[in-house]
């Protein structure tokens, strides 16, 4: 079967963004990341290498984290998608995002929105994480200004809060 | 980076997807985790005319121990291997290859059957699987076929399977009493494909191997069975003599290219210091 003349087909997807729904005609070859960015005008989400190493374009795809540049728009159909900028709520930070700013987390904030993410679904799923866990968990998200070490206590520090929250 | 154009597909069952793979045969490709063949698509390296997502196709991530036989869906994420209790009491060298592929969020992605569909001879599962003679199972729309993993590997991304079949999944037989394995990777950073990555099974009674297999990472066009370190050990006592034997003779075996991970010369020594430590580590784990 010979397909190459015909265009493919816009796809039509509907995604929970945020706690919203969103529909949208897509190009199968769109990438999440683009999709996020370019269609949703939601520019939080980074591109800092477009070649699945860094971890800046990082989401959360039905809470798990994952490269949205390594992702077409099409595989969301019919899924939650959370960005940074769904992380705050009612005008409250997110306690990751608190501890970010008290521990001084970033610098330059490129890779910040990815950390946060990988954090928050980290977090749900390790409470009392160790240092080294931390490490591990964080070995996707390349940050070319910290050094870690103030991530590091962003992540202790918005685990006790989350902990705290829970009691 | 904007991948080329393609048609996309997304059935809901395992013969939906057969029959879109029949029709449009070459110019159709599997999408599985997306975390190698979208990046070659960025790059322009694959441009599939046709492509079919078998993410939405149900019970393809199952991972089941019956009849003497670990069977794991070819969807299962890295990230699922990597957690799974079943894998981690009963097949350490499992754990141990999911826990080092890639990065954490790769693995959110990453399935294990695309791990060897994809043909890497850089892929760490290849040589874990040989390692532990599994099988790797593909259906397609006459029917399913079982082939050995040690046969399915044909040279740098390709394999035994056609373009119409879909791997749905690996057999690996439950390890008999006395059974230990371990799988080590040299990396130069989180995220890196193997400098030299050894992956040793070992059966051992009364301090004597019964049986091993050995599996190499990244030596080689296809993932390397190191068969005469393992004939060498078969029958063997396992003693600090006879590993450093055997480790000898896997590193013979290993066919490295120089990159910029090192010269041939260097890998193949990371190959035999490898391999004699996975040894060790197998032995320890004997149970
Ligand atoms: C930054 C980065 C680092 C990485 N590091 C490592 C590493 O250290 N070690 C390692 O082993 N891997 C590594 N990988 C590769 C990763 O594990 C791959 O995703 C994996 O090898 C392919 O699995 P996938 O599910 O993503 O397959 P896909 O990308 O979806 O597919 C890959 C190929 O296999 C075919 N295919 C997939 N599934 C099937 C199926 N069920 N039936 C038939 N054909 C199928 C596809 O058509 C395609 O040709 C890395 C990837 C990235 C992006
Ligand atoms: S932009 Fe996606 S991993 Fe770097
Ligand atoms: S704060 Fe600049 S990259 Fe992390």
């Amino acid at each position: 079967m010979t397909t190459e003349a015909s265009q493919p087909a816009m796809v039509s997807i509907r995604v929970t963004l945020n706690g919203t729904e969103q529909e949208a005609s897509v190009e199968p070859r769109l990438l999440l990341v683009h999709f996020i960015r370019e269609t949703l005008n939601l520019t939080g989400t980074h591109i800092g290498c477009d070649t699945t190493h860094c971890g800046a374009c990082t989401i959360l795809l039905d809470g798990t984290p994952v490269k949205s540049c390594t992702i077409f728009a099409v595989q969301a159909d019919g899924r939650e998608i959370t960005t940074v900028e769904g992380l705050a709520a009612g005008g409250v930070l997110h306690p990751i995002q608190a501890a970010f700013t008290e521990e001084h987390g970033l610098q330059c904030g490129f890779c910040t929105p990815g950390m946060m993410l990988t954090g928050v679904a980290f977090l749900e799923n390790n409470p009392d994480p160790s240092e080294a866990e931390i490490r591990r968990a964080i070995s996707g998200n390349l940050c070319r200004c910290t050094g870690y070490v103030n991530i590091i206590k962003a992540y202790q520090s918005a685990a006790a809060k989350l902990r705290e929250r829970g009691a | 980076m904007i991948p080329p154009r393609f048609h996309y597909h997304a059935p809901a069952t395992l013969d939906a997807a057969l029959s879109l793979l029949n029709d449009y045969g070459p110019e159709a490709r599997v999408l599985a985790g997306g975390q190698s063949l979208i990046p070659l698509m960025k790059l322009q390296l694959a441009a599939p005319a046709h492509i079919v997502d078998i993410n939405r196709i149900p019970g393809l991530d199952a991972i089941t121990e019956e009849n003497g036989t670990l069977h794991i869906g070819s969807l299962t994420r890295e990230a699922a291997l990597e957690a799974s209790e079943t894998v981690r009491a009963g097949y350490a060298i499992l754990h141990d290859t999911a826990a080092v592929i890639a990065d954490p969020l790769v693995r959110n992605m990453a399935t294990v059957g695309g791990n060897l569909a994809h043909g890497d001879p850089a892929n760490d599962h290849p040589a874990t699987m040989v390692a532990l003679g599994a099988q790797v199972v593909a259906r397609s729309a006459a029917g399913e076929r079982v082939i050995p993993v040690a046969d399915f590997f044909e040279g740098p991304l390709a394999t035994a399977l056609g373009p119409g079949e879909i791997l749905t999944g690996i057999q690996v037989p439950q390890p008999p009493a006395g059974s230990g394995g371990a799988y080590l990777k040299l990396e130069r950073k989180v995220g890196d494909y193997a400098t030299a990555g050894v992956a040793v099974f070992l059966t051992v009674n009364d301090g004597v191997c019964q049986q091993a297999g050995i599996g190499l990472t990244n030596a080689g066009p296809v993932p390397v069975k190191a068969a005469s370190a393992e004939n060498f050990l078969a029958g063997q006592r396992l003693t600090e003599e006879t590993i450093r034997e055997a480790a000898r003779l896997a590193a013979q075996e290993a066919q490295p290219s120089a990159d910029l991970r090192g010269s041939a010369d260097y890998k193949r020594d990371m190959v035999r210091v490898l391999t004699g430590r996975a040894i060790r580590q197998a032995l320890e784990r004997v149970g």
